[in-house]
């Protein structure tokens, strides 16, 4: 299952939702809008990013469009609204935890 | 693939009708097929052809007519959240005594068995929203 975070981990639970619920499924996390601040460098939750053992992935216009560009961790999978697309038809089912 | 799509926030006030648009176009832009476009919630107000933007600022319901007759995406409005707001199409404009309607082109007002229907005739439902 893909699941779709849009929300700042500091907002919200649904990130911490997801790692605790999702890490057998065998599926994947998308970070989008503000979900992409779970993913900065040094951050609160990259410790919990890094342990979820699953792919993460960040939509590259919602990084970029908040300036995080260069400050993001190691271990992220870019992707743009193509590749949004391309996880979406990868995966059986998607999930966004609004 | 067949893509359906649900947004649940209005223009302008939440990001999620502009993730939902750039996704639907990347979608389109890959060979798939972007079926129904079901607006829910604030979402409704994605079709109100009254809508005036600034000009230098993007027209978010001309973008969702435009796509949906470019591509022959069908954009439903959920009628119960489409009364509570003021969106009205011609019949439930005359059937409330109203004096206008303000449906955009291209959009038109059904009820959730629209979404139901999406997520079974469609590969994949995707949900935009706050």
């Amino acid at each position: 299952m893909l699941h779709i975070v849009n929300k700042s981990p500091f907002d919200t639970g649904s990130l911490a939702s997801v790692l605790r619920v999702a890490k057998k499924d065998g599926g994947a996390v998308l970070l989008i809008e503000d979900g992409v601040y779970a993913a900065v460098k040094n951050s609160a939750t990259e410790a919990s990013l890094k342990a979820a053992g699953m792919p993460v992935y960040v939509l590259q216009a919602d990084a970029d469009a908040r300036g995080l560009q260069s400050r993001l961790m190691d271990g992220v999978n870019m992707v743009d609204y193509g590749g949004f697309v391309d996880l979406v038809a990868g995966h059986d089912n998607v999930q966004s935890w609004l | 693939m067949k893509f359906a799509i649900m947004v649940n926030e209005g223009p302008y006030t939440h990001q999620a009708t502009d993730s939902a648009y750039q996704f639907a176009k990347a979608a389109i832009a890959k060979g798939h097929e972007v079926t129904r476009v079901f607006f829910y919630h604030d979402g409704v107000n994605n079709g109100t052809r009254l809508t005036v933007p600034p000009q230098d600022d993007r027209h978010i319901v001309n973008r969702w007519s435009e796509m949906g007759t470019q591509h022959n995406i069908d954009l439903v409005i959920c009628i119960a959240a489409a009364q509570r707001r003021g969106l009205l199409d011609d019949n439930e404009a005359k059937r409330q005594g109203k004096d206008a309607s303000n449906i955009a082109p291209g959009f038109r007002i059904s009820g959730l068995g629209q979404l139901v229907e999406a997520g079974i005739q469609s590969d994949r439902l995707v949900v935009f929203g706050d």
